[in-house]
């Protein structure tokens, strides 16, 4: 494992660089940090970022000097892990409809792959993927770990407009479009569920570091589903389990 | 209340910015010039983050329904109150029935127009900025249109005559810029050769620059290790460096993570200069250290506190 880094990042932004890489155990001790971070100094930093592979801080000089709080972060590093701060994983299931309008590219993706649309769909829903990061737009999650059989290129030509729960794949990444915008990515289905709400009390269904698991639905289920995301009453399933359960899937 | 007769190239209601989400890929949002921005609001004898309306390139022109305390701040954009020339940094009465018109900005980019009470929209995770790529925050997410109607909360004020900022609190906007900007965080991705070539070339203002970045044209940074990274954050100020060697600074809009390496992110006290850069600008970095630029931070408080006391005579 490659030494940490602390870099600055203007007067404002301390970096805290725990590799260059996309791997789920770095990914892991970025989440740990920002959440032992958040509670143990939630006053005298502004707010965190968790990204693949390194965690931003951002803080007012005034309240906390960039010495003072890079030496903070050194103990926190130094120290022995904390038990309880992040030791357990959340699964989100996100049901999603396949192909069809829906999912438009769902059988580019699979004569490109020389398997069947309906195996595009098994592999896609068979393993539970890494919230690595939220970024390119509000609630966009970076997915890890999309099996190397559905993988498939980006649109040669991308189209102006995708609309909000479109599900897509690009090289070896899997995401969901948070909000209708422009895209290049190959869609292979759409959920019913919002998964950003800029009006709720909680915006978005799921943070960094969580775990999604698509669950194939039928056409009659997505629609029921949307009812009950328009009328307030639906909640995913949302499990919780001890970190290191399941590692098998991480990857 | 107010209406928007014409919205001008680009205006939107912006206040400080929609910090706490970025974690989730929210950006921030928010004036460009923060100097500019919280000028105005102390000149308006406004909360200093109340939400204005930032103007780009050509201004706005509004019609009073209602007397509303109005403070103008930013780029010239030659105010005219019913035809009437009036300044720069300076705040006065609106009466109603009176047209406040606003024309295209002779220095610098953008303009704030605060009114006494911050304009009334609804706070969207925090703030009443417009992002518009979401659609978002703001005037319902989007640019002001003509026959807008703006609200203006309710506020108690007896100021009796116009304002103006003292001239030493009002900056220079310049075509030639020098910008102070830390090192990193991914300096090291770059020659020595190409980190000399950011700190001794002018390079251009390009016609590509919005809320969300600038490109910036001249000498190609030369990359030591390629101009991709592994995803991590970025902020306004950051520089990134694409393939193409040309730097990008980014702005209040742009996303909270990309994928090129930053040679150096421009200091916050140096980002309203940014803020009211045009094409054609010549742009030119220094290295600034962390310390300095602290002190800088320390300095932009200093001309707020400074603003507060002299004008706090005339705030009821």
């Amino acid at each position: 494992m490659k030494p940490i880094r602390i870099l600055e990042a203007g007067e404002q932004g301390l970096v805290v660089e725990f590799g260059d890489e996309i791997d789920p155990v770095v990914n892991a001790r970025v989440h740990r940090l920002a959440g032992t971070l958040m509670a143990q100094m939630p006053t005298r930093i502004l707010e965190v970022v968790p990204t693949y592979r390194s965690l931003m801080i951002y803080f007012d000089p005034a309240v906390i000097s960039w010495q003072a709080l890079q030496q903070r972060v050194a103990e926190l590093l130094e120290s022995p892990e904390p038990a309880g701060v992040n030791e357990t994983r959340r699964t989100i299931t996100i049901p999603v409809c396949y192909g069809g309008e829906f999912g438009p590219d769902l059988e580019f993706v699979a004569r490109h792959n020389g398997i069947t649309a309906q195996e595009v769909i098994a592999l896609h829903s068979s393993l539970p993927y890494l919230v690595y990061m939220l970024g390119f737009m509000p609630g966009f999650p970076y997915l890890g770990g999309l099996p190397e059989r559905i993988a498939a290129p980006r649109l040669a030509v991308p189209r102006v407009k995708i609309a909000a729960g479109s599900v897509g794949i690009a090289a070896r990444q899997t995401g969901i479009y948070p909000v209708e915008s422009p895209g290049g990515w190959q869609l292979i289905g759409r959920t019913p569920v919002t998964i950003f709400r800029p009006l709720a009390p909680s915006p978005f269904l799921f943070a960094a570091g969580d775990y999604l698991q698509f669950a194939p639905i039928s056409e009659d289920e997505y629609i029921s589903i949307r009812e009950q995301v328009d009328s307030g009453t639906y909640a995913p399933l949302m499990t919780v389990s001890a970190r290191g359960e399941n590692r098998a899937h991480s990857h | 209340m107010l209406t928007v007769i014409d919205p001008g190239i680009l205006s939107t209601v912006q206040d400080h910015g929609r910090s706490g989400y970025r974690a989730f890929g929210m950006p921030l949002s928010g004036a460009m010039d923060r100097y500019a921005f919280t000028m105005a609001n102390i000149l308006a004898g406004n909360p200093r983050n109340a939400a204005v309306v930032e103007m780009t390139m050509r201004g706005a022109r509004f019609r009073f329904s209602a007397r509303v305390y109005v403070a103008i701040c930013g780029a010239e954009m030659q105010a005219q109150l019913d035809g009437a020339r009036i300044p720069n940094w300076s705040a006065l009465y609106v009466a109603p029935g009176s047209e406040l018109a606003f024309r295209c900005a002779v220095t610098g980019c953008r303009s704030y127009v605060a009114f006494r009470g911050g304009i009334d929209v609804p706070e969207i995770m925090g703030s009443r900025s417009t992002f518009l790529r979401a659609h978002l925050g703001g005037y319902e997410g989007r640019a002001l249109k003509s026959g807008d109607v703006l609200s203006i909360a309710p506020s108690e004020c007896s100021r009796s005559s116009r304002t103006e900022l003292p001239s030493s609190l009002v900056p220079a906007y310049e075509s030639d810029l020098q910008l102070r900007a830390m090192l990193g965080p991914q300096n090291d991705h770059f020659t020595d050769e190409g980190m000399l070539t950011f700190l001794n070339s002018p390079y251009v203002v390009s016609t590509r620059h919005d809320r969300m970045g600038y490109l910036l044209e001249g000498p190609a940074i030369a990359h030591g290790s390629g101009p991709d990274i592994v995803s991590d954050a970025l902020c306004p100020g950051s520089v990134q460096v694409p393939g193409s060697g040309m730097p990008i600074i980014m702005a209040s809009d742009c996303q909270t993570t990309g994928g090129y390496a930053k040679i150096a992110t421009v200091i916050g006290p140096d980002l309203p200069k940014v803020a009211q850069m045009k094409a054609g600008d010549r742009v030119r970095f220094t290295i600034c250290t962390d310390r300095e630029a602290v002190a800088a931070l320390i300095a932009e408080q200093a001309c707020y506190e400074d603003a507060h006391r002299r004008l706090s005579h005339v705030i009821d």
